[in-house]
């Protein structure tokens, strides 16, 4: 997407009024100007998660939810940022300064940049990376460090042990998104992105959560995991150790942790959409004259309905238990399940590139 | 005026982080620190592998390295109590000793660089590279060496690494007596016939104790 911006711009009219050329300054600005339209949507994609979150739970428990800033208190969510923004950084005495200011930082970054490899149409990534699969695990395994720095730099117990199993936790989980991941690309037979959405084109028979049926659930109840939400939110269980790693966080620190999580819901909803939901292709192929980022975001929308739907109805997990699920259940599963897919292709020849 | 491209910028950067992050692992005075730093140096590393065109390599370094083995380190160090002003004491005692361990350490290694000679099929090697990385991806270029002529080798790097932590379970695992374990299996199969009785209470008679079942 970039090259070929980066190569029709100055051809255009405006680009040839404002004198643009081809020059290292111009590609600069030009992807920047891309980063922040994918950053700024995303943000406020965010504030409007965090709300319909706040609502879905609140009609499956019967109540109004966020109703009185804005109208259907839409602006909640910038209420809060505002408020947040507002009051006073707090760092504990007996805190590592930098540390503790920078784990929020990394959590937030990382949450981000994520979203370089995610295609919103065909070609129409940031970065179209031949691996663009195991850069988004790369930088998911990397999300433990803005956990467990925060957790060790707070200084505190409760935070310290809400880091220490959730750093356990996300690395348990990873084990098995791998594996996950490592069946689709056994059919896409490419590690790029953009590819595996190719792969799934033709309409709905042909998206991967029909023939993956049993690996979508693996990857779903992980992606659960791995982003810390119910009924998987050990780190921050609330009845044991008040808010786990955060407890120390006031102000736009806690803010950041917010955001972070919240955009690593959507980014998890998107790659769900991406390998198993035909990405930015339309269920039936007569309806792909609709842009494709409107599918990709009507499926993300959909993914987040249903995060928030188990966040409203099931119950947390005890520790050991979730630990059993990872290793003993997920793991070896998911293993078999590698096995049986690569058996099944190279028995019926069905390998890609052959 | 210096001018240098991108990438070339990108290498000095990536090149001076690594360096000055490995360096700060071994001065910094917190080992949690210097973990920390560990880290950076792996993540610069793999900054450098992007530049050279080995992105599958890179993306293993971070899942490998920095995604799972630093954050057992870091576990392990954060659970260390160390006193610090104790660690610093015998700095001065044992500065003699270090200091000539490191002294023959850098003469072996100008003695081994100077002694050292290409192999005579080096220069026709490096003149026959793999294809440009556009034409042949990465991770297939790995994948037709790797599971092909280097399949034994390959396969036993892994039955070694699955030996070594199936020892590392053996011998640190002890079976303690009197600990109490859930049976998931057994949980989920009972029924509630088997859990609970209805009992008719004759007045003034109470209940008498329930057999056990199950």
């Amino acid at each position: 997407m970039v090259e070929a911006f980066f190569e029709w711009f100055p051809t255009t009219w405006l680009g040839m009024l404002l004198g643009v050329e081809q020059t290292g300054l111009f590609y600069f600005v030009t992807i920047v100007a891309i980063i922040l339209a994918i950053v700024f949507p995303l943000l406020i994609a965010v504030a409007f998660a965090v709300y319909f979150d706040r609502k879905i739970w609140a009609s499956v428990q019967l109540r109004r939810g966020p109703n009185v800033v804005g109208p259907f208190g839409l602006l909640q969510s910038f209420a809060d940022g505002f408020k947040l923004f507002l009051k006073e950084t707090v760092i504990p005495t007996g805190a590592n300064k930098a540390i503790f200011l920078m784990a929020p930082m990394i959590t937030f970054v990382l949450a981000l940049i994520s979203w370089a490899v995610i295609p919103f149409g065909d070609g129409m990534a940031l970065a179209n990376l031949n691996v663009g699969i195991l850069y988004i695990l790369a930088v998911s395994s990397l999300g433990v460090y803005g956990i467990i720095m925060s957790g060790w730099a707070s200084n505190s117990r409760y935070a310290f042990l809400g880091s220490l199993r959730s750093a356990a936790q996300m690395v348990s989980y990873e084990v098995s998104i791998g594996f996950v991941l490592v069946c689709v690309l056994l059919a896409v037979g490419s590690l790029n992105l953009n590819d595996v959405v190719l792969a799934q084109e033709g309409g709905i028979h042909r998206w991967y959560f029909i023939p993956f049926a049993p690996v979508f659930l693996i990857f779903y109840i992980s992606a659960l995991a791995e982003t810390n939400r119910p009924p998987f939110d050990l780190p921050e269980a609330e009845a044991e150790l008040v808010a786990g790693y955060q407890v120390e966080y006031s102000s736009m620190a806690f803010a950041l942790f917010f955001l972070g999580e919240y955009a690593n819901i959507l980014l998890m909803s998107a790659v769900m959409a991406i390998l198993f939901f035909g990405g930015w292709y339309a269920p039936i192929p007569a309806l792909d004259f609709i842009p494709g980022f409107f599918w990709l975001f009507i499926k993300i929308c959909f993914f987040f309905w249903t995060f928030a739907m188990v966040k409203a109805f099931v119950p947390r997990y005890r520790y050991d238990q979730l630990m059993r699920l990872g290793w003993k259940v997920f793991l070896p599963l998911s293993l078999f399940l590698v096995v049986f897919y690569a058996g099944f292709m190279v028995a019926f020849d069905l390998l890609p590139g052959q | 005026m210096l001018s240098l491209s991108l990438t070339e910028l990108a290498f000095y950067l990536f090149a001076f982080v690594t360096v000055a992050a490995g360096a700060l692992v071994i001065s910094a005075k917190n080992p949690v620190h210097s973990v920390l730093w560990l880290i950076l140096a792996f993540f610069s590393s793999a900054g450098l592998f992007v530049l050279m065109g080995a992105e599958f390599l890179a993306m293993l370094l971070v899942i490998v390295y920095v995604g799972a083995v630093a954050v057992l380190f870091l576990f392990v160090v954060m659970m260390l109590d160390i006193n610090f002003v104790e660690l610093r004491q015998g700095f001065l005692q044992y500065l003699p000793i270090g200091a000539l361990i490191g002294a023959i350490l850098a003469i072996e290694l100008v003695v081994l660089g100077s002694a050292w000679h290409f192999g005579p099929d080096v220069a026709s090697n490096i003149a026959a590279q793999a294809p440009a990385a556009t034409e042949v991806e990465n991770t297939k270029a790995l994948g037709q060496i790797i599971y092909t002529d280097y399949i034994f080798i390959f396969q036993t790097a892994g039955l070694i690494l699955l030996v070594a932590m199936i020892g590392a379970i053996v011998l640190t695992h002890r079976t303690r007596p009197g600990v109490k374990r859930q049976n998931i299996a057994e949980q989920v199969a009972r029924r509630p016939e088997d859990a609970f009785e209805l009992v008719d209470v004759e007045v003034g008679k109470g209940v008498p104790m329930p057999t056990k079942k199950g």
